[in-house]
């Protein structure tokens, strides 16, 4: 199985996402640049974390209007998953591939920090193979990541299941304190309607291995590799 | 001509830094600062003859480019006395 991932100028989780790809999960990877427009065959497209563009103007509003962003859009669209980590999870907003946006953090300081999110629906290709409400234990590295949506669209996207990841405690309750970021209803990471396109702000690529502190997160890249071998949500391709 | 383009977050919105903002305001004395709300602000100098399609271009570059219509609004004006400067 191939992944893509994008580089932007200015991503910096672009190694990790590689690193945790190939050498932890042994699957194929393959770097593509944002001026490019072939994803090489991949199965699966990550966008990294970063600073995109020096995040100018706003985080991944520039990165949108990267040639590489309509090949993924047309990906997207054709039930391809995609995955946008922190500053890619900002592009898929910016993009228009999920709803919503991002604000400065309630705190105004950048954070970065191990956060523990809950799985919200496992009907995913990247959560796949989690267990049911499982809290994973991962980083968060942001200064933008107060999500905002209307009232009316937090309600469409809870009513459709589309919040797929909330920041908790350690026992699993989406609390005040537990919110890092001032995020909307504790949402850390939401799914397009069609569910194949998944961003988040915490890092899993940084959580793949015990070294560098929890494994947690690589239950989200084994869910994909099985969800694609599967082909478990491939209907709409 | 110029276009001048105010970008602001929706009044729904919470905007951190204005509060960060009027909170060291009022650390230095300014009290009677009740909110601040802090926005962007673009001069975009543009190759039209109008002040039609100058606001039209620069309405154009704000919806696509400038502005997020998620969290933020705005507002241009067109500076006519550049257009008199022959710019």
């Amino acid at each position: 199985m191939k992944f893509a991932v994008v580089v932007f100028p200015g991503s910096n989780c672009d190694h990790d996402a590689y690193h945790a790809v190939k050498h932890v999960l042994g699957q194929e990877a393959e770097f593509v640049w944002h001026k490019d427009t072939s994803l090489q065959g991949a199965d699966v497209v990550v966008l990294p974390g970063g600073f995109a563009h020096g995040d100018y103007l706003r985080t991944g509003a520039v990165a949108r209007f990267s040639p590489i962003m309509q090949t993924v859009t047309a990906f997207a669209r054709s039930g391809g998953p995609v995955l946008g980590i922190c500053n890619g999870f900002q592009v898929l907003l910016e993009a228009g591939l999920l709803p919503g946006a991002m604000l400065r953090n309630r705190s105004v300081k950048f954070q970065c920090e191990h956060v523990f999110v809950r799985v919200e629906h496992r009907d995913t290709p990247f959560t796949f193979e989690c267990r049911p409400n499982q809290v994973l234990r991962i980083p968060i590295a942001h200064g933008e990541g107060n999500y905002y949506a209307d009232p009316d669209v937090l309600d469409r996207l809870e009513a459709n299941r589309q919040v797929v990841f909330r920041y908790v405690d350690a026992n699993g309750a989406a609390t005040e304190s537990a919110n890092p970021n001032g995020s909307a209803r504790n949402i850390a990471g939401l799914c397009s309607e069609a569910r194949n396109v998944v961003g988040l702000m915490p890092h899993p690529e940084r959580a793949c291995e015990l070294a560098l502190g929890s494994a947690d997160g690589l239950v989200i890249f084994e869910s994909v590799v099985k969800s694609v071998s599967q082909g478990a949500f491939a209907t709409a391709r | 001509m110029r276009a001048r383009v105010f970008v602001t977050l929706k009044p729904s919105v919470f905007d951190p830094q204005g509060t960060t903002v009027v909170e060291a305001l009022h650390t230095l004395g300014f009290g009677a600062v009740q909110d601040v709300r802090q926005g962007k602000y673009f001069e975009l100098d543009i190759d039209a003859t109008t002040v039609d399609d100058t606001r039209r271009l620069a309405t154009e570059a704000a919806d696509k480019l400038l502005a997020n219509p998620v969290i933020e609004s705005y507002r241009i004006e067109v500076d006519a006395l550049a257009k008199e400067n022959g710019r």
